[in-house]
């Protein structure tokens, strides 16, 4: 008996004569999460992807907890591969689902047959697998409606496949499918939920973080380093972009008036990130603002800020509750980190009576008193790059 | 040039201890509850080192009990008083500037029904001597006081909680946390007239993950943790043989403390002088405080960019209490001073190792940082 994953890809299925190129991308996808996982191969039939183990040194549960967050996959099981024997499928669905079966009262058997030469039909297995296991484990009982646990027998091409109830996949489509774009990210609790969730919508991204040191510190960018790892548990591998701020954020304060510092940073970290998306073949930006959460996400604020941006900036936030975006960072484990009390780049210098309602004529005004294209170049010059991965 | 000014979160290991460790775990690594020669040998390192601590604070070894720190002595001690003593009455008493471990355990024990009195401070982190008196009733089984102010320097008057015990006709016992002042100034738990003690051994250069707590002969308190003859039953487990050893030869390599407080207040004195001759600086401890800390603010200057801005010159200070970071200091908070003063501190605290040269780095580094970091409002 060998165990393997069984993938269900799940919008790919709708995606006509492109399904090829996206299961592809999913399988390389797969392939470069589990690389240092042990070795797998992939086969794919009948939109069903199997993951096989070459050999015994695979770290079989470390895979399955990587492909539950690939984005992509619909469901997917943990299988036995068996010999397709009747005898074998019966003993092999006792000793492989034991630890499951133990922990329930109540089950139904599901077959699918997709090798017709198999001597038994689909109903046949089911009645067969059912008896067989109520004779083993007596403390069960059949359910039909609502069993707690679906035992599935699936007679494929080379093997018969011996699981239990499908797990949940991550949803969303193959990362760079959509192609590549960048997020914005400060330490806080929204930015690394934005990425998540444009990740699942298969971008691929890459990140740009501004540091001001001395009044940013090395733990806050340690902080961003620990957000990203874990997105790209997701969303694989993430370059990040570092750029150094200080000298921009010192000038904002020495020549702008105090209301409208955010926005103008806000334009400046636009007009930064677009060149380093551009560079990087990136084709929109992602922030995790949110309307009205603070004075600079206001409606008119987000307007000043759209103002300097050619690309779209794609804001997944914006109509979400604070708690919303609690529920989710708590589900792809960023919120314990996002709230590591470290000062980071939005929240030095915050004003104390920000202007919630700013026209572009006033900020445009105010930025007269600044360099911008020389501050702007200087801090696309001094930016410096990490490749950061979980895997 | 590496500077570091943060002794009240830890001190670096002396080579003592880290040679004691070394040898422990080498060459002395038994049990000391096994009846062999292993063992043996090990429950002879144990009762020496016992042995050092004790006499460090002119105790005997029998009043001696090891723990995993400030924090674990700290919980043991007020918890372990009060459930002992809990039919004699529900009142404790004590301050409102006393570090997580005991003001935590505190407010744990108020939720329980006990009844918690914190005396507030003044603007140097002082109790009023009067208060006290007039806080320690008939009722009260608790009086627990830190001896030096983990975040100002503060000298607690320790030896007033069991005058005030005793003029109430109080049964209650007397804690003092010890762990900021063991080391640093003559440290006497019988001449403080206390029945608990704790000290911590990573702040007087010995490894972290020991420390100890006194218990004066003949006062019983419960314990906390269960399954083990240790330590009498009081903190039971295999004892930390390796961290003990390099606790007690710490204790062994302190100098006499009272010589070496000339050194410091001079350092002090010199540091204080220098930063007065800069703008904008206040010194929040008070001038009789123990002068291993001075904690100042840089009025205008945030905490976080001062320390990064020292920290990348490799000059190590902190804004507060390590085991509250990013938060506002309690303990300044409790002593009232303004928003300006509340944004923008600085602990600053020595150790025998500290020299004048690095006190130069220092000020010429907070200099440097006021001039190139931005102020706020």
């Amino acid at each position: 008996m060998k165990e393997v994953i069984l993938i269900k890809n799940g919008e790919l299925a709708l995606k006509g004569l492109n399904r090829r190129t996206f299961e592809d991308m999913l399988v390389k996808n797969m392939r470069r999460r589990l690389e240092s996982a042990g070795k797998f191969n992939f086969t794919i039939a009948q939109s069903t992807i199997v993951a096989e183990p070459v050999d015994e040194f695979a770290d079989f549960d470390e895979a399955v907890s990587r492909i539950e967050k690939v984005f992509g996959i619909a469901g997917f099981s943990r299988a036995a591969a068996v010999e397709k024997d009747m005898e074998t499928i019966l003993r092999s669905a006792e000793e492989y689902l034991a630890p499951q079966l133990l922990g329930i009262r109540t089950f139904k058997v599901e077959a699918k047959r997709s090798d017709k030469k198999f001597p038994l039909t689909s109903p046949e297995i089911c009645r067969e697998t059912g008896g067989y296991l109520l004779r083993k484990f007596p403390h069960l009982t059949v359910d039909v409606h609502n069993p707690d646990l679906v035992v599935t027998v699936e007679v494929r091409d080379n093997y018969a496949y011996i699981h239990g109830t499908q797990i949940k996949g991550a949803g969303g489509m193959p990362t760079g499918s959509a192609g590549r774009a960048a997020i914005l990210i400060s330490g806080g609790i929204d930015s690394p939920v934005a990425a998540y969730m444009m990740a699942k919508r298969g971008l691929e991204l890459i990140a740009i973080h501004f540091a001001s040191p001395p009044y940013t510190s090395e733990r806050a960018e340690q902080k961003v380093h620990s957000l990203l790892k874990q997105v790209s548990k997701y969303s694989g591998r993430i370059t990040l972009y570092v750029v150094p701020f200080t000298e921009t954020q010192e000038s904002i304060k020495d020549n702008c008036p105090e209301d409208i510092f955010t926005v103008v940073m806000r334009r400046m970290m636009m007009r930064v990130s677009q060149i380093i998306a551009q560079r990087e073949h990136a084709g929109a930006l992602i922030t995790g603002e949110s309307v009205g959460q603070v004075a600079s996400q206001t409606m008119p604020a987000i307007a000043c800020t759209d103002a300097v941006c050619e690309m779209p900036v794609f804001r997944p936030l914006i109509g979400m509750d604070k708690d919303e975006v609690v529920a989710i960072s708590r589900k792809i484990d960023t919120f314990d980190i996002s709230i590591l009390p470290y000062e980071d780049c939005c929240t030095v210098f915050t004003p104390k009576h920000p202007k919630t309602k700013p026209t572009i004529d006033y900020v445009e005004k105010c930025e007269e008193a600044l360099e911008v294209e020389r501050l702007v170049n200087e801090a696309v010059d001094g930016t410096r790059f990490i490749h950061i991965n979980a895997y | 040039m590496e500077a570091y000014f943060d002794n009240s979160a830890t001190t670096a290991p002396c080579c003592e201890a880290v040679k004691a460790v070394s040898d422990a775990m080498t060459n002395c690594w038994g049990n000391p509850s096994s009846l062999h020669r292993s063992g043996n040998a090990a429950k002879e390192l144990l009762d020496s080192s016992r042995e050092s601590i004790a006499k460090c604070l002119s105790v005997s070894p029998e009043e001696i009990f090891f723990t995993s720190g400030g924090t674990e002595s700290n919980n043991l001690a007020v918890m372990g008083a009060a459930y002992q003593m809990r039919r004699m009455g529900r009142r404790i008493v004590s301050t409102a500037v006393e570090h997580s471990s005991i003001d935590e355990t505190l407010d744990k024990l108020a939720e329980e029904g006990f009844e918690v009195i914190k005396l507030k401070v003044d603007n140097y982190g002082r109790i009023n001597e009067r208060e006290l008196y007039s806080a320690v009733n008939s009722n009260t089984i608790l009086i627990t006081m830190m001896l030096v102010n983990n975040e100002v320097g503060t000298i607690m008057p320790v030896q007033a909680a069991k005058r005030a015990a005793m003029a109430a006709r109080s049964p209650a016992l007397i804690h003092c946390d010890a762990v900021q002042a063991f080391g640093k100034m003559p440290v006497k738990p019988v001449s403080l007239g206390v029945d608990l003690m704790t000290v911590s051994s990573h702040k007087i250069h010995g490894p972290k993950g020991v420390g100890a707590l006194y218990i004066r002969k003949g006062v019983k308190i419960k314990p906390r943790t269960f399954g083990g003859e240790q330590e009498k039953k009081i903190r039971p487990g295999t004892e930390a043989m390796p961290a003990i050893a390099g606790f007690a030869a710490a204790a062994r390599a302190l100098p006499d403390p009272q010589r070496e407080l000339e050194h410091i207040r001079m350092l002090r004195d010199y540091m204080v002088e220098k930063l007065t001759e800069l703008d904008e600086i206040v010194i929040n401890s008070p001038p009789d405080g123990l002068p291993y800390v001075t904690n100042i603010s840089v009025l205008g200057i945030k905490s976080e960019p001062m320390l990064n801005f020292l920290s990348e010159r490799g000059i190590c200070v902190s804004s507060g209490s390590a085991c509250s970071k990013g938060k506002k200091s309690h303990v300044l908070m409790q002593m009232g001073l303004d928003r300006r003063r509340l944004d923008s501190p600085l602990r600053i605290s020595f150790s025998r190792y500290t020299t004048i040269q690095e006190v130069d780095a220092l000020i010429q580094g907070i200099a440097e940082g006021k001039k190139v970091i931005r102020a706020v409002k």
